[in-house]
């Protein structure tokens, strides 16, 4: 394992800012609304399209509007590097998508719903999820990259 | 105290406002680049830190801003508060939760970094999303007709 951990090439502070402020979209839904800001759970909600439902496409627009205001206000205002365009072969998309919408339903929760809501609510059940996903997500990474033929 | 049709009007905006956070931290930290999010998953490769910072981040606020809201007997806008009502590890848990790291793992995206990449208008994120939707309703319907309208679906 290579610990040698060069700070110079890691974002961290806009890593860590950019963490504090979805940790404040957190607290703001629960404080106002109640509500837990888990994403996966957000869109299924939103697509039963039920009344009781709808808050979720104001959580929902607000993403996609957050990331238009950074990628094409602030960064080029700060003269920041946008996001690279990278479209990787179809398949990963396809079956990755698949097994994260059976995997959250199945689990009830994703990285948001699980990791920042659930551990920021000291709930072991969540703390057993993200350490699972964590995981195996780790020993996929590892099988693609360095097993078969990597 | 303001009138409802007030509050009717607050709630929205404030998700609006939170959400709008959500998506600025998520492009901010870089997690809709799917590079830095596999590079941190690659423990035994060149290893990225970068996603420690952005879970550390937010956790370290919601860790501290929900013991100050929880205990409130409500929300500042809505009538109560809708947690989770499940509190032990189960195997749908699990399974569920390792089927999602290796999809995770597969394809760099996890629901919120896929939703907010759709506005770079590129075929990735949006064969991602369609994906999950796929996955998630086919769950769903598989889920409903087992419990056989038994009992209602947990969110």
């Amino acid at each position: 394992m290579s610990l040698d951990l060069d700070l110079a090439n890691v974002p961290w502070r806009s890593a860590l800012l950019g963490g504090i402020l979805i940790g404040l979209s957190a607290t703001v839904l629960l404080a106002f609304s109640g509500r837990i800001a888990g994403i996966s759970g957000m869109i299924n909600g939103a697509l039963t399209f039920q009344r009781s439902e709808r808050w979720r496409w104001w959580f929902l627009g607000g993403m996609l509007l957050g990331g238009v205001l950074y990628e094409y206000a602030f960064a080029p205002t700060m003269a920041l590097d946008p996001t690279p365009i990278r479209n990787v072969d179809p398949l990963s998309m396809i079956l990755g998508g698949l097994l994260v919408g059976i995997g959250t339903r199945m689990g009830n929760g994703c990285t948001s719903g699980h990791g920042v809501c659930g551990l920021g609510r000291l709930s072991t059940r969540s703390l057993g999820a993200v350490l699972t996903f964590l995981s195996t997500a780790m020993v996929t990474v590892f099988l693609i990259r360095h097993s078969l033929g990597g | 105290m303001q009138s409802d049709r007030t509050k009717a009007w607050q709630e929205p905006l404030v998700i609006l406002f939170s959400g709008l956070l959500f998506g600025f931290g998520l492009a901010l930290s870089q997690m809709i680049n799917p590079d830095r999010v596999l590079g941190f998953l690659d423990i035994l490769g060149q290893w990225d830190p970068t996603l420690l910072f952005v879970l550390g981040g937010a956790v370290g606020v919601t860790i501290v801003s929900f013991r100050f809201i929880l205990p409130r007997s409500r929300p500042l806008l809505a009538a109560q508060f809708y947690l989770p009502a499940a509190t032990k590890i189960d195997v749908p848990l699990i399974a569920g939760a390792a089927l999602f790291g290796i999809g995770w793992g597969i394809s760099g995206y996890c629901p919120g970094p896929g939703w907010v990449s759709l506005m770079l208008r590129t075929s990735n994120p949006f064969l991602f999303v369609l994906a999950f939707l796929a996955g998630s309703f086919t769950y769903n319907a598989v889920a409903k007709r087992k419990t056989n309208s038994s009992s209602s679906l947990s969110e």
